[in-house]
């Protein structure tokens, strides 16, 4: 009667213990930048301008990864706008998971009117050119913090929406959905406790992919320098500045992209992680 | 339950059933799709305490009748009245109150239990949403009916086996009482051996409780084990009504003939059964 299915502990996998090791590691710097950076990443210097990374001929200690033109510490910088990244990617993916889970349930799961409206305006949505609408908008709204994540989850939501919509199709046409009716649940009932958490891995994957898609818009926004109005370091807008001092200190540009790399890959890739790893169903 | 002063009398009273569904597949560009009619008027009782076989080739209608019965989908002629209400266009909330008379066990285990949730909530649910006390002594006495260890409460379905699945199906529809159940090719799924263990366990429990049951089957060996009455039916229409004995002894439609002539014997050489 018993076999050993429900023994089977799937192995963490070297994919999730890197990617969740890379998005510790700039968790930490963020949360603790003013302490673990080694310089102001505001002050300007330019006795300490252009210094290389502190394997090249030149470099000085403290300076661990160069200066940019202006003399401030590349890796200071780095550290804190790692703040801006992180602050970004949770609120503007959770308010998209969000908005466009709820939108994505609704049409999957009651169909009908609900379904053609939401469908419609997805189509209709998704045939403006994301980074254009991204800028109008904040063209529209200004400059900011709050514009950025409002930017993000107006773009964003469609990819929850089609996404869930379909998953919770799938789901709505399996026999527990017709057993809870026969059991007499109500729809919303239905939808909330017997759909949703079938669905919820599929949110997971998405909204962890999402935090690395807001990452990017962040970094495009602040390129185009439509980010944030002062003058506190984002990852964007050091890749901007890197560009033009390309020739003379290629590090100003490389590192804040590797990080910039190395972060999204790790939410895309912590997000499959996680999936297999917590999801009970072996299919 | 069926109370035993009653036995006999009618429990569903189907008279002239029509269903048809859009066919998407021949929908044209603009306006509604065609409708196919699936059921074509089908008339009969249902006497309590029965066990009535419901059998037919695929596309048939058998599963869509028996989704009619449970008002899982809408009749769009004729009227079901079951218990003396008719149910026939009633409302989702109306029906509510009637839900826990009516239960139904389905053909795909796997798929008609939430794979998220435990057995235990699996079958406590219902009991929860109708109101019913000792959710917890009902669970386990379930449990005990289907011949499942009560531990298997805290499992979640895809540790189990299909027969064992299968079990947990019965359980969440005998956990309660209702009076009617209907099974819709339950064993279709299982091996050979899990098949007799779920039929010889749902003999049993309608020997015991004597529930009312609808077996819905492609399978006249199986029909002929479990079942008081059978209908037969042929494209959506029925084309016998018989009780079982007389219907293997001596069938009247072609159809039926036909179905009989395919189930294969124990010994060839022996005419007939």
């Amino acid at each position: 009667m018993r076999d050993g299915r429900g023994q089977i502990r799937r192995r963490a996998g070297l994919r999730l213990w890197l990617s969740g090791g890379w998005l510790a590691l700039v968790l930490f710097g963020a949360v603790f930048a003013p302490w673990v950076a080694p310089q102001d990443p505001l002050m300007q210097d330019l006795f300490t301008s252009r210094l290389p990374p502190f394997w090249m001929e030149g470099a000085e200690p403290g300076y661990w990864l160069g200066t940019d033109n202006l003399g401030r510490d590349v890796l200071s910088r780095i550290l804190h706008g790692a703040r801006i990244a992180l602050i970004v990617a949770v609120s503007a993916g959770a308010a998209t998971c969000l908005i466009g889970a709820t939108l994505g349930l609704i049409a999957g799961y009651f169909r009908g009117m609900a379904d053609i409206v939401i469908s419609r305006l997805v189509d209709i949505w998704m045939a403006f050119p994301p980074v254009l609408f991204a800028i109008l908008l904040i063209a529209v709204l200004g400059t900011g913090l709050t514009s950025i994540i409002v930017a993000i989850v107006v773009i964003d939501w469609t990819r929850f929406a089609r996404v869930v919509r379909a998953e919770a199709m799938n789901q709505g046409a399996m026999d527990y959905v017709a057993s809870a009716q026969v059991a007499g649940y109500s729809r919303l009932r239905t939808m909330l406790v017997e759909i949703l958490p079938n669905v919820l891995p599929t949110i997971g994957a998405l909204l962890t992919l999402e935090m690395g898609i807001s990452v990017i818009v962040e970094a495009i926004l602040s390129f185009v320098n439509l980010s944030i109005p002062t003058d506190d370091p984002t990852w964007g807008g050091m890749i901007a500045e890197g560009r033009q001092a390309i020739h003379q200190s290629w590090w100003v540009l490389v590192f804040p992209l590797v990080t910039l790399f190395l972060t999204v890959l790790s939410f895309s890739q912590l997000g499959e992680g996680l999936k297999d790893r917590f999801d009970p169903v072996l299919r | 339950m069926a109370r035993p002063d009653r036995k006999g009398t009618p429990l569903y009273e189907v008279d002239n059933l029509h269903l048809s569904l859009p066919d998407m597949t021949a929908k044209p560009l603009i306006g509604a799709a065609p409708r196919i009619e699936i059921l074509r008027g089908l008339s009969f009782t249902v006497p309590r305490g029965a066990v009535m076989g419901i059998v037919g080739g695929s596309g048939s209608g058998k599963s869509t009748l028996g989704r009619a019965l449970l008002r899982l989908l809408e009749p769009t002629g004729g009227n079901i009245r079951f218990d003396g209400h008719d149910i026939t266009h009633l409302p989702e909330t109306r029906l509510r109150g009637l839900r826990h008379r009516v239960q139904m066990i389905f053909q795909d285990p796997m798929s008609s239990l939430n794979p998220r949730r435990r057995v235990g909530g699996i079958i406590a649910g219902p009991l929860r949403r109708h109101g019913f006390d000792r959710v917890e002594a009902r669970v386990a006495e379930a449990l005990d009916h289907v011949g499942l260890p009560r531990d298997f409460a805290r499992r979640f379905p895809h540790e189990l086996s299909g027969g064992q699945r299968q079990r947990v199906g019965i359980a969440r529809a005998i956990a309660l009482s209702p009076d009617f159940i209907l099974a819709d090719e339950i064993v279709s799924g299982l091996d050979v051996s899990s098949q007799a263990q779920v039929l010889n366990l749902l003999e049993r429990l309608v020997g015991e409780l004597g529930v009312t049951l609808a077996f819905i089957s492609h399978d006249l060996s199986v029909i002929r084990r479990l079942c008081s009455h059978v209908i037969v039916m042929h494209r959506g229409e029925i084309v016998e009504n018989a009780p079982t004995a007389q219907l293997f002894e001596a069938p009247q439609a072609a159809y039926t003939r036909a179905l009989l002539d395919a189930i294969p014997l124990p010994d060839p050489d022996q005419p007939g059964w």
